[in-house]
């Protein structure tokens, strides 16, 4: 089940983000990479995600995401703990030890989730509604 | 995109196509279609175009030129036959590689010959100002030795029709029997396409991909309309248009260098592999004293191909080790379709660079494992061809 990227709200560095209410009152954040930026990376073949229990900062690398061409860090849209990866984009395949990041490429809202974030700490990225970050998308393009 | 970018002829095709445009030595060029991945496999498999009508082309005529080039170029040219390509070198007066070239030898349609020297799209004015510096009007215009230098690279369009299929494509294109085209040579021919409009070519069977397959040069004007004919062709064998991002992935599994990567001006000819490409004795160009002085002494560093056994790609600049110490550097680096793993060619001290040996690369802060592999990572079977 793919969320909408219209109700989702985005960091300029690419991440979506989508922010509920937790057990306890905390916050949680659930974070990815938007469409846009999968399709300007393309052919990827790696991607790297932290363990869980590691703490994260608004703005700062948690991970990377690499393709043929290039390698791109991933930024945490916020302060707080990662809870949850997503293993599925991680975890190789026991025939081909090969990862298959097909979801990332072809559902990135949806099975392409990347971490779910405790949020802790008041720092937070700069975040975007969709028609602002699709004008900054269309504008670099 | 920016408008100062020079334009191939085929520019406006590659944008309706939805081509990702990318800078590339000053020109606006295709990186990729859609996926690197699959414009790779395609070529590996069946056929694929690429337009490089970047490269620089420079034609060379007149009684001197042969003498001329000769004088420049680190292997021999006189002994060239009609139709032949030869792999050569420039190199300056310390021994450093200016640029890799495609020699070709040619007659016009009057049996006049001349010479097509193919150079590096990020080459073409230091070589340029290269051959003007060497190229005195003096010398040009020597009774009986006279040279005529023409830059054709804005005239004359480029196409490598790279894969196993290429022949069967092409073949319907032109007037000559390609089947019988031997590697490293080329033609002058007829385009057998009423879009040609009567205009001629030039087609060898040379390319940077290990595959077969041929490159050819086509008038700009008409240059779209053979691109087309071509692209026709191929249908049935499941043609694709092939950008600059799958052309360095197939060159690398190949094993052939490219210019600013394996190759430069600080690297000589003999730690870059291309010992080969340099004729020392009785010949004489810029460069050649220093290469007899560097041909006697041990190599510093030398070039190896490295496997990964992670899925992390090495890219160029990146760290080589053994047990933690420095001993070479990455020079180019991508994920292997054919392979599916990351590989490397890099530069090693010589007693890193025995196949097998375990290495690692420092991939921002982490090393991880990777072996040296002998060059090239891919070989076509050419029984085949």
């Amino acid at each position: 089940m793919s969320l909408d990227p219209k109700l989702l709200q985005y960091a300029s560095t690419h991440e979506w983000i989508l922010l509920e209410d937790g057990p306890g009152g905390a916050k949680m954040a659930t974070v990815g990479v938007s469409d846009f930026a999968i399709h300007a990376m393309t052919d990827l073949v790696h991607l790297d995600l932290p363990e869980p229990g590691r703490g994260v900062q608004a703005g700062k690398p948690f991970g990377e995401v690499e393709s043929v061409k290039a390698v791109s860090d991933l930024y945490s849209p916020v302060d707080g703990e990662i809870v949850e990866v997503n293993l599925a984009l991680i975890t190789p395949d026991p025939k081909t030890m090969f990862v298959n990041l097909d979801p990332l490429t072809h559902d990135p809202y949806g099975a392409g989730w990347l971490v779910k974030i405790r949020v802790k700490g008041g720092g937070q990225s700069e975040l975007l509604d969709y028609a602002t970050y699709k004008k900054q998308c269309d504008e670099s393009e | 995109m920016d408008p100062t970018l020079l334009r191939t002829p085929l520019f406006d095709w590659h944008v309706a196509q939805g081509a990702r445009m990318v800078d590339f030595a000053g020109w606006a060029m295709p990186v990729q279609y859609a996926s690197i991945i699959d414009e790779h496999r395609v070529t590996r498999g069946a056929v694929a175009i690429t337009d490089i009508s970047h490269m620089g082309r420079l034609r060379f005529e007149g009684p001197g030129a042969a003498v001329f080039l000769a004088e420049l170029l680190t292997r021999r040219v006189a002994d060239m036959e009609l139709g032949q390509i030869r792999y050569s070198l420039l190199t300056n007066d310390q021994g450093g590689i200016l640029d890799d070239v495609l020699v070709g030898y040619y007659h016009d349609s009057f049996g006049q010959p001349f010479y097509v020297v193919v150079v590096n799209a990020g080459n073409r004015q230091k070589i340029v100002d290269w051959i003007h510096a060497h190229l005195s009007r003096e010398r040009a215009e020597v009774p009986g030795r006279e040279v005529i230098f023409t830059d054709l690279s804005r005239l004359w369009a480029m196409f490598a029709i790279q894969g196993p299929k290429s022949v069967e494509v092409m073949q319907p294109l032109v007037n000559i029997d390609l089947q019988w085209m031997r590697y490293y040579r080329g033609a002058r021919v007829q385009w057998l396409h009423p879009g040609a409009q009567r205009q001629g070519g030039i087609i060898s069977r040379t390319g940077y991909t290990g595959e077969d397959g041929f490159e050819l040069s086509v008038g700009a004007e008409i240059a779209p309309a053979i691109w087309q004919a071509i692209i026709d062709q191929g249908a049935p064998y499941g043609i694709v248009p092939c950008g600059l991002g799958a052309r360095d992935t197939l060159r690398m599994e190949a094993g052939m260098p490219l210019y600013g990567h394996e190759l430069s001006e600080q690297i000589n000819p003999f730690e870059a592999g291309l010992g080969f490409a340099c004729h020392l004795v009785g010949y004489d160009f810029p460069g050649r004293d220093a290469l007899l002085r560097i041909q006697k002494e041990p190599l510093r560093r030398v070039r190896i191909g490295l496997e990964m056994s992670g899925q992390r790609v090495p890219r160029q600049g990146y760290p080589i080790l053994s047990s933690g110490q420095h001993v070479g550097e990455v020079t180019s680096g991508t994920f292997s379709p054919t392979l599916k793993k990351p590989i490397a060619i890099g530069f090693v001290a010589p007693a890193f660079s025995k196949p097998g040996l375990e290495l690692q690369v420092d991939l921002r802060g982490r090393a991880e494992p990777a072996r040296v592999i002998e060059l090239p990572f891919y070989q076509r079977d050419r029984r085949r061809a």
